[in-house]
């Protein structure tokens, strides 16, 4: 045993930390999840018991060790029990995307030869017995809902409480089996297998031992102080890392609570109604919860509004300094207390932030004034950056020491290394082991001491000594006149505005950079709204003149920002275009993490691309979707291109004058 | 499989459900309204388990054949059969309390209250307890909302109107409130579901959605649907046996197929020429 898992007590596996769980904090509530519009429970004694019994059923199916078990569906307590009872038998758990299209599960699925999947609904068994044919290795399924599938062929099918009704009947016969299974699971054993969105190319498996998944767990939870008693919910893909280190990693070491949502839409009631104490999120979804804010505001009566805006107004000049524990004056104290109570207070109940403790948001960079309308209600939110290959973390902001442009310092374990390129390297604990049937692409992300490339550009910050991401590392390019072109810095700047939704830029070998935007449809439709602009829907919208308008006043507010940093001010758009159609993962243009594929982006619309560069005014186009049954179709329409102004270069000379 | 089949026999569909005997049955009904007749000598039947659509141009009379099985209208001839008995003259609350409900061409919700009191109202010919027991919520009042409640959520979940539940229903979009009337239906409990145009003025999307729910709520509880509905390719697929009217009088009926290929039907639809 090395030194690491002293620390950890000789726990060594996820089943079992579940083992230890369900005596030290047996009467605990470990789950919850809200069926029938009442939130049942689920304490660790009782998990411990659920988890048993369909390990019991997964060996009486004949899972054998090193099977991998797919587990599709929305975040549901069933769900993560079937992961914990995969590892109790020795088999290694893939969480799969569930808005994936069948095409796409078809791969993850051959790829790692899932013998097993373990789904949440008819739709989910839909898609796996349609691309069934092509794996040769899948045999059983299992699903939690049994609505619609009564008629369906059960000799490969089972329900999820049938499955551990016979593990429960055959406990005397495989007991001793599942013992000795469990015991053998170390540190080094595969913790679960998790597949890469695949910006580029390919999905690729990223195993991860239980040493990844406890130490990042363990580390993580020290950092932050999480123990027993905080609440979370699960409501991210249970296919990405964030949501396995968050509800499976930390929840199982520090024994916290998870909280299942009713169904995707429900989530902000359901946020609500829990009021969680430590909370993860995208980006996104801090502007969405802002968006709708806003908007309601100016709905609100005069005097509400004015209330809002003067506490707003001090909570930003004020806000932040009383969360990081600065001095700040006594007048200045009371009226913040005054308006927590008539408005931070009321709001943080709406929003469900009443208990939040620590708040993360990570995955992508978040607006300046998104950031510090958080903080400024007194919010603890805080950025990490990572990926699935380090564990989720590499770094992280610590308390009193959090700013919208960095991503903190490196995390407990990590060290980080910046290469003549750029491009920032870490080892960590968190390593992952290796991809799975992908030699290759394992020895060209990690050397043989355990550096592992991130594929993002960036730099530590004199002084603070504050990680800086400017991009990732490929995209990041030269212009034809050979200066810096960082697209994502620039489309950043654009999704920061409500208005704009997504901003791809291009530019790379060019003269000149231009663009091509997504509209937010809530916000920029209730502004029209208020205008009284009708509209039939996104396209027509898009394709007002008055949006296109307003689009060019960010557009150029953005320029003008761009051009006081003389190493990126080549990078101002030129001219630009409001899309016709959301940029969709189902189209490919996205990927499931709603990251955007440049390369794919540029080949579909190769034609807008060539009309933004050779002057046209207006340009008719045709584009094929895919809906979410995976039918196609097209939609055409004719998209008008606009010129934006850009700005010199502010250099020092000037300044000097 | 018309005439000639026992009110007792069932019957196997194509697709593998077995229809049971007749639930309701019209004896030559004709309906009058002063010298105007919206049904002239109508009978057919509707058997348990079964998806029975009423098709028809528009003032073909299928709203007033509806209005007839739920009680709304009383006609000056013929007979209403139900479960193997004559059924007299009645209220339509009378007719709700015999397990027949129903859905409304334009919708008939109360708009100011939320989705989750309107689905209720559906519960009240299973509520026993009286106004003060109700009012003062003790005892047997308790108990019943309880259980009462229960019903209704499992019917929101199955309709999946969750994330609306808290919604007065005057905010919904129109699409939504026709799935909220749906699931006030479905709250009774009812052994006969009569839906009036239940995909009116609904988008693709909206009415494969609701055609999957209609298909799901025959699967799972075995509920008897009789459905009145304009969009053909919607009756052919959902159906199992269509009864055509044209000016008050049935043209046709039987299974989508025969119906399709029945030439009063296609001339009822495609116009013919009047010499």
């Amino acid at each position: 045993m090395d030194k690491s898992s002293l620390a950890t007590g000789g726990l060594l596996s996820i089943p079992s930390l579940l083992q230890r769980n369900a005596q030290q904090f047996a009467a605990k509530p470990a789950y919850r999840e809200k069926e029938f519009g009442i939130w049942q429970t689920w304490t660790w004694a009782e998990v411990q018991d659920e988890v048993d019994a369909l390990a019991l059923g997964l060996i009486n199916l004949g899972v054998n060790e090193g099977d991998f078990i797919a587990i599709i569906g929305n975040n549901r307590p069933h769900l993560y029990w079937s992961m914990v009872a995969a590892q109790s038998v020795g088999a290694i758990p893939v969480p799969l995307y569930q808005d994936a299209a069948a095409e796409e599960m078809a791969y993850v699925l051959e790829h790692c030869g899932a013998r097993f999947a373990i789904v949440e609904d008819q739709e989910q068994v839909d898609k796996v017995i349609e691309v069934q044919d092509r794996l040769h290795q899948f045999e059983h399924m299992i699903y939690l809902d049994p609505r619609g599938l009564r008629k369906y062929d059960h000799h490969k099918l089972h329900e999820f409480r049938h499955v551990q009704a016979q593990g429960r009947a055959a406990r005397d016969e495989f007991t001793p089996d599942l013992a000795a299974r469990r015991a053998k699971l170390d540190y080094a054993s595969t913790c679960v297998m998790l597949y890469t969105s695949g910006t580029t190319g390919k999905p690729k498996g990223v195993v991860l031992s239980n040493r990844n998944i406890i130490e990042s767990a363990r580390n993580s939870c020290d950092f932050d102080n999480l123990r027993v008693g905080e609440e979370v919910l699960a409501y991210l893909p249970m296919a990405w890392v964030g949501d396995f280190i968050f509800s499976i990693g930390q929840a199982y070491w520090s024994g916290f609570c998870v909280n299942c949502p009713e169904s995707a839409e429900t989530m902000q009631t359901d946020l609500r109604e829990i009021g969680p104490s430590y909370f993860f999120a995208p980006p996104r979804v801090f502007e969405t919860m802002l968006t709708t804010v806003m908007i309601r505001m100016e709905d609100a009566s005069p005097m509400k509004k004015w209330l809002f805006d003067r506490f707003m107004a001090l909570a930003k000049r004020v806000g932040p300094a009383i969360l990081d524990g600065k001095p700040v004056g006594a007048m200045d104290r009371a009226m913040y207390a005054l308006g927590n109570m008539l408005v931070y207070g009321p709001l943080k109940n709406t929003l469900g932030f009443t208990n939040i403790r620590v708040g993360y948001t990570a995955g992508e960079a978040i607006g300046p004034e998104i950031f510090s309308f958080y903080r400024s209600l007194g919010i603890n939110l805080k950025q990490l950056y990572g990926q699935t290959e380090a564990t989720v973390f590499i770094t992280v902001q610590p308390d009193g020491e959090v700013r919208a442009d960095t991503v903190g310092v490196p995390a407990p374990g990590v060290e980080l290394r910046i290469a003549d390129t750029g491009e920032v390297f870490y080892r960590s604990p968190g390593v992952f082991e290796y991809y799975y049937k992908n030699a290759e692409s394992t020895a060209s992300t990690k050397d043989a001491e355990g550096w592992v490339a991130t594929g993002d550009a960036g730099f530590i910050e004199p002084g603070s000594g504050h990680l800086r991401i400017i991009d990732r590392a490929k995209d990041v390019g030269k212009m034809a006149d050979g200066s810096l072109f960082a697209p994502k810095y620039v489309e950043n700047k654009l999704k920061f505005y409500p208005n704009i939704l997504e901003a791809v830029v291009f530019g790379n070998a060019r003269d000149r950079c231009c663009a091509f935007i997504n509209i937010d449809l809530a916000a920029v439709g209730n502004w029209a709204e208020r205008n009284n602009l009708s509209y039939s829907g996104y396209q027509e919208l898009a394709g007002h003149p008055k949006v296109l308008d307003m689009v060019q006043a960010h557009v150029e507010e953005v320029n003008a920002s761009v051009a006081a940093d003389p190493m990126l001010s080549g990078c101002q758009i030129h001219r630009f275009l409001i899309l016709h159609k959301e940029l969709d993962a189902d189209d490919g243009e996205m990927t499931r993490t709603r990251k955007v594929r440049r390369r794919i982006i540029e080949d579909k619309y190769a034609d807008l691309i060539g009309a933004l560069y050779d002057g046209s005014a207006q340009i008719s186009t045709k584009t094929e979707v895919t809906y979410e049954d995976g039918r196609k179709g097209y939609i055409s329409a004719t998209l008008t291109l606009r010129d934006a102004r850009v700005f010199p270069v502010t250099t020092q000379k000037v300044a000097a004058e | 499989m018309n005439a000639q089949m026992h009110p007792q026999d069932g019957y196997t569909t194509a697709d593998g459900r077995n229809i049971g005997p007749v639930l309701m049955e019209m004896r030559n009904i004709t309906l009058r309204f002063g010298g105007v007749k919206a049904i002239t000598d109508i009978s057919f039947d509707i058997r348990e388990g079964e998806i029975r659509a009423i098709i028809g141009p528009n003032g073909a009379g299928k709203s007033s054949m509806l209005n007839v099985i739920s009680g709304f209208y009383v006609p000056q001839d013929g007979e209403v059969w139900y479960k193997g008995q004559k059924r007299p003259p009645m209220k339509p609350f009378q007719v709700a309390r015999l397990g027949i409900a129903r859905t409304f061409q334009n919708i008939a919700l109360f708009e100011g209250m939320t989705v989750l009191d309107n689905v209720m109202t559906g519960r009240l010919n299973h509520m026993k307890s009286g106004l003060i027991a109700q009012a003062i919520w003790k005892g047997r009042a308790e108990a019943e909302e309880v259980a009462n409640r229960e019903v209704v959520e499992k019917v929101i979940d199955f309709l999946e109107i969750q994330a609306i539940r808290k919604t007065p229903v005057a905010r919904l979009p129109y699409g939504l409130k026709k799935r909220v009337e749906l699931a006030r239906a479905l709250a009774a409990e009812p052994s006969l579901l009569l839906l009036d145009e239940p995909m009116a003025g609904m988008n693709v999307e909206e009415k494969e959605d609701m055609s999957r729910f209609i298909l799901d709520v025959n699967d799972e509880f075995g509920t008897t649907i009789c459905l009145i509905e304009h969009d053909m390719g919607v009756v052919m697929d959902l159906s199992d046996r269509v009864v055509v009217m044209d000016y008050g009088k049935k043209i046709g009926d039987g299974t989508p197929d025969e119906v399709r290929s029945n030439q009063a039907v296609i001339d009822a639809y495609l116009g013919v020429a009047h010499d």
